[in-house]
C-alpha cells in the first residue's frame, strides 16, 4: 500500500470516494503476494495491482460496486475453478483472496 | 497532528518509514474495522470491541516485529486458542505489516554505484552511498541515493552497523586496498544478510591475502563475503552489472542458487 498513498491523498485532496483492494491470502502460485494492494477511485481510477493482471478489470469492477454500497465489504476470490467462481481467474493456476473495503478509516 | 483519522496516522508512519501495523477484520462482527498498531500500541481505530482490540494489538505487534503479513483467525471477544475456538463464530484478521525499507550501504563511489543505487531503488531499498572522497561523494552524482556520505568504512560501521540486520545489503564496489578491507572488517561485525565486494579474480586473491593478514580467516566468515560480487550473467555495463548484484542478493536471502527455471523443476514461489 506504501506505493498508494501518493494517488490515495491527491484523490482524497479531490473529495474523490477510494476503495481499497489489498492481497490477504494466495493459495497455489500467485504473481503477488499478501499485502499487495491497489485502489480504485470513484470514477473507476485505478492505482497499483494486485496481481500479474490478469483480475484487475474484475476488482475494479467489484471496488466500484462496494463503493457505491450494492455491495459490503468483503473477502472476494479469484481462481476457483468451479461454477461459483468469478469469470476471471490467474492464468498461474493459483487462488488469489482479497479484501476490498472503501477506504473510511 | 491534530484529529488524524487512522489512514492519516496510518500513511504518516509509512512516510516516516516508522514500522506501523494495518489491522482489519475481513470476516465477522464489524468487518472492515480498522485499528493502527505502532511499537507504542495502537495509535488508531478500532476492531470495535475493547477486549479483541487489545489481544490483537499484542499480536500485530509480534507480526510487525518478524514483519509478518497475515490472517489471523480469533473468537468474538479476541479468544485464540484452538478450544475456545470450537463452535463459536469466528473472527478473521488481516494483519499487514509494513517494516522500515531494507537498507543496502554501497562503498565507492563509482559508475558501477550509480547503477548499482538505481536499481535497489526499484527494489524497494534505502540507499546510502559512502566514499571518503569529498569530490566523488556528491548528491549530484548521486540523486537517486537517499543519503550520500563521505567518510572511511571504519567510523561508518562503528557509528551506524548496529542498525543493520538480516534484510540488509552491504555492497563494497571500491577497488582500494585501503577501503575494501577495512569495510569488510566492518561489515563483517554487523548482521548484515549480504555483503558483496567487486573485483576481478585477480584483486579477489590479493584481497583474500589482506583479509588474512588482518585475520579474516575463519570459514564462517568468508562465505559470508560475496566475492567477486554477483551471479555469472556474462554482462558488462553498470547496469547489467547492478542486475547481476541484487540478483544474487535475492539469491542469499531465498537460498536458491540462481539457475534457469527452464532447467529445473519443483514450485516457482
Amino acid at each position: 500500500m506504501r506505493e498508494l498513498l501518493t494517488d490515495i491523498d491527491r484523490w482524497q485532496a479531490d473529495g474523490k470516494r477510494v476503495a481499497v483492494a489489498r492481497v490477504v491470502d494466495i493459495e497455489g502460485s500467485g504473481p503477488r503476494g499478501a499485502g499487495a494492494a491497489m485502489a480504485v477511485n470513484q470514477d473507476g481510477e485505478v492505482s497499483g495491482s494486485v496481481s500479474g493482471g490478469c483480475v484487475e478489470s474484475a476488482v475494479v469492477s467489484e471496488a466500484l460496486a462496494i463503493l457505491s454500497g450494492e455491495q459490503p465489504s468483503r473477502v472476494v476470490t479469484f481462481g476457483y475453478s468451479d461454477d461459483e467462481a468469478f469469470a476471471v481467474g490467474l492464468t498461474c493456476g493459483g487462488i488469489i483472496h482479497l479484501f476490498i473495503q472503501p477506504l473510511e478509516w | 497532528m491534530v484529529n488524524m483519522n487512522s489512514y492519516q496516522t496510518f500513511s504518516s508512519h509509512v512516510r516516516d518509514n516508522s514500522p506501523v501495523a494495518l489491522v482489519t477484520v475481513i470476516e465477522g462482527p464489524h468487518v472492515g474495522a480498522t485499528m493502527v498498531v505502532t511499537p507504542a500500541g495502537i495509535v488508531g481505530g478500532s476492531l470495535g470491541n475493547p477486549d479483541i482490540d487489545r489481544i490483537v494489538a499484542r499480536d500485530a505487534l509480534g507480526e510487525l516485529e518478524a514483519g509478518r503479513t497475515l490472517v489471523r483467525h480469533y473468537g468474538p471477544h479476541g479468544e485464540s486458542t484452538p478450544e475456545d475456538l470450537i463452535d463459536t463464530e469466528t473472527v478473521r484478521i488481516f494483519i499487514e505489516s509494513f517494516s522500515p525499507p531494507p537498507l543496502m550501504w554501497i562503498f565507492g563511489a563509482v559508475d558501477f554505484t550509480a547503477a548499482l543505487a538505481r536499481v535497489a531503488k526499484v527494489l524497494g531499498y534505502h540507499v546510502t552511498v559512502c566514499d571518503a572522497r569529498e569530490v566523488f561523494a556528491t548528491r549530484r552524482r548521486f540523486p537517486m541515493a537517499d543519503e550520500v556520505k563521505v567518510t572511511w568504512p571504519t567510523p561508518m560501521f562503528t557509528e551506524n552497523g548496529h542498525r543493520l540486520t538480516s534484510r540488509d545489503a552491504v555492497c563494497i564496489l571500491t577497488h582500494d586496498p585501503k577501503f575494501d578491507v577495512p569495510a569488510i572488517q566492518g561489515a563483517l561485525a554487523t548482521s548484515a544478510g549480504y555483503i558483496g565486494v567487486m573485483g576481478s579474480r585477480k584483486t579477489h586473491a590479493k584481497r583474500l591475502e589482506r583479509m588474512a593478514e588482518v585475520g579474516i580467516t575463519s570459514a564462517a566468515d568468508l562465505a559470508r563475503v560475496h566475492s567477486p560480487i554477483g551471479l555469472d550473467l556474462g554482462g558488462r555495463t553498470p547496469e547489467e552489472t547492478a542486475i547481476s548484484i541484487v540478483g544474487e542478493i535475492i539469491a542469499t536471502r531465498t537460498g536458491r542458487n540462481a539457475s534457469p527455471l527452464g532447467a529445473s523443476d519443483g514450485a516457482i514461489h
